[in-house]
């Protein structure tokens, strides 16, 4: 592990090892916060139970879902506007102020219409997502080199070619970045309303768990959340700089 | 001299270019005859339109008047086969290491692997990369990547190699040697070689014959004979001979480039 790796080790035990000395000194009592090693512990034998088990396959399967939603149609829309030149002129506002919009208030709309089951979640992570995939798509592909596209045409590649074998990996590190930020977007998206209205998922539990007063429940299942979107982010990163380090980019 | 391989009559190239579009007559209109296996030059001014001219003969964009024809065949807006294109724009690719870069076009050829592995080999030795195969263009040298992007085209065996000012992004020491390889590789191929330049010099050096073309619209207003014999290296630059060469492509050139200044319209097109 290289040296900065090692601090940012430090900081984290550090900050832990605080947070257990002042739960077990009692400075945080147990009503508010759990001592870390028993939030590890209720972790493992939740786990180990399975009695979250169909909440987790909900919360992850949604994600999921969105998220490949958002990357189909975020790609797909993404392409097709970079060849529309005035419709993307004309879209290129919306696409500029759409995160100063809450997309969750869209949230009582999206009940009335699709009711309670599990559109309305996914399709607000979709909302959430979507828009950063098509934007980085685009910038994607207008950094694709000129000099690239010509040679794919003196190689006399077909367009599908073209697009598969020189378009796609040329904008690939922007892509990726639209695919890190829609993995975000569709954990917030679909947590954030199981918090809101729902009948399961790992949101749905933690928010029950709170008005239980039920802490052996809720902190293990916030750092569930934590340790999956820690570990899908780090992967995503670590393939990202291996990409670009091959590249010369970083 | 071999009977002639491309063959422009007559060729105009329009564009529609600012805002709001107006015509801008690039060039033409051109006649000109290049041989097979000749080594043939064009200096010009910035933005006569030399790289244009490149890309017509490269069917890369189609001319407004005229034709263009390409071993008897014209050529319709699209890339004949045995045609072979280096840019000055480094054109690797950097998610490919440089054997991949230089099998991507042979790939869809449907050579057999072996015959494909063995092409490569050759051509990385031809360019002297033999070392590099498995590092990736970021670890190479402007002079080695556009190195890959010649054995890239190499591998493909044109017959017609179009190049595009493809040293203009090297310095003065590594162009004259690159000109040394193109010379050999020229010899070795037995292809006809086509070479857009802004030097003088590495124009002289390199052609057997040499087209000069006018400010904007670009036309060919002379063509000179260098009849260097075919085993010629940078060292002819010391032949008397050389010396004479480009002082009469700047004589020819000297009125055109002025043209181009006091206009003020060096609207650069990639270079050309």
């Amino acid at each position: 592990m290289s040296r900065l790796g090692w601090y940012r080790m430090i900081v984290v035990v550090g900050l832990t090892a605080l947070l257990e000395v002042l739960c077990l000194a009692g400075v945080i009592d147990k009503i508010t916060m759990q001592a870390p090693h028993l939030i590890i512990r209720d972790l493992f034998r939740m786990l180990v139970s399975g009695r979250m088990n169909a909440a987790i396959t909900k919360t992850l399967g949604n994600t999921l879902l969105a998220l490949v939603l958002a990357l189909g149609v975020g790609i797909i829309v993404g392409a097709l506007l970079h060849r529309v030149r005035t419709l993307r002129d004309t879209l290129d506002p919306l696409f500029a102020t759409y995160y100063a919009v809450p997309v969750f208030a869209f949230y009582p709309f999206l009940i009335v219409v699709f009711g309670l089951g599990d559109l309305p979640q996914i399709l607000i992570a979709f909302m959430l997502g979507v828009v950063a995939v098509i934007v980085n798509t685009l910038t994607g592909l207008d950094r694709v080199p000129t000099v690239m596209l010509k040679t794919a045409r003196i190689m006399r590649l077909s367009q599908i070619d073209t697009a598969l074998r020189m378009t796609l990996p040329a904008a690939g590190p922007h892509l990726l970045t639209g695919v890190k930020l829609a993995v975000a977007y569709a954990f917030i998206g679909v947590i954030g309303s199981e918090f809101i209205m729902s009948r399961g998922g790992i949101g749905y539990e933690i928010s029950f768990a709170y008005a239980n007063f039920d802490n052996a429940t809720m902190y293990p299942l916030i750092l569930l959340i934590l340790i999956a979107s820690v570990v899908i982010n780090g992967g995503l990163s670590h393939w990202e700089h291996k990409l670009l380090a091959r590249r010369g980019m970083r | 001299m071999a009977a002639s391989q491309v063959r422009l009559e007559g060729v105009d190239k329009v564009f529609m270019a600012g805002t709001p579009p107006a015509p801008l007559h690039a060039v033409g209109p051109i006649d000109l005859e290049i041989r097979r296996g000749e080594f043939f030059a064009v200096v010009g001014p910035s933005g006569c339109g030399k790289s244009t001219m490149l890309e017509l003969i490269a069917g890369l964009t189609s001319p407004t008047k005229g034709t263009i024809s390409f071993e008897g065949t014209p050529i319709a807006g699209e890339v004949p086969d045995g045609v072979g294109v280096v840019f000055q724009d480094d054109a690797s690719l950097p998610w490919l290491d440089v054997r991949s870069n230089i099998d991507f076009g042979l790939r869809r050829s449907g050579l057999a692997k072996e015959v494909r592995e063995q092409r490569v080999r050759d051509v990385l030795k031809l360019v002297g990369l033999s070392d590099f195969a498995t590092a990736y263009p970021a670890q190479l040298s402007g002079g080695m990547r556009q190195r890959v992007c010649i054995a890239r085209t190499l591998v493909m065996q044109p017959k017609l190699i179009l190049l595009d000012e493809p040293f203009g992004a090297l310095d003065q020491q590594t162009r004259l040697l690159m000109g040394d390889e193109l010379l050999r590789i020229w010899r070795e191929t037995a292809a006809t070689v086509f070479l857009i330049t802004h030097a003088l010099d590495e124009a002289t050096m390199l052609a057997d014959r040499i087209g000069v073309m006018s400010a904007r619209p670009g036309t060919i207003i002379d063509v000179v004979e260098t009849r260097w014999p075919r085993e010629r290296d940078s060292t002819i630059i010391q032949h008397p001979e050389f010396g004479v060469i480009t002082a009469r492509l700047w004589k020819t050139l000297r009125g055109e480039s002025l043209k181009t200044m006091r206009t003020g319209v060096v609207a650069d097109e990639g270079g050309g």
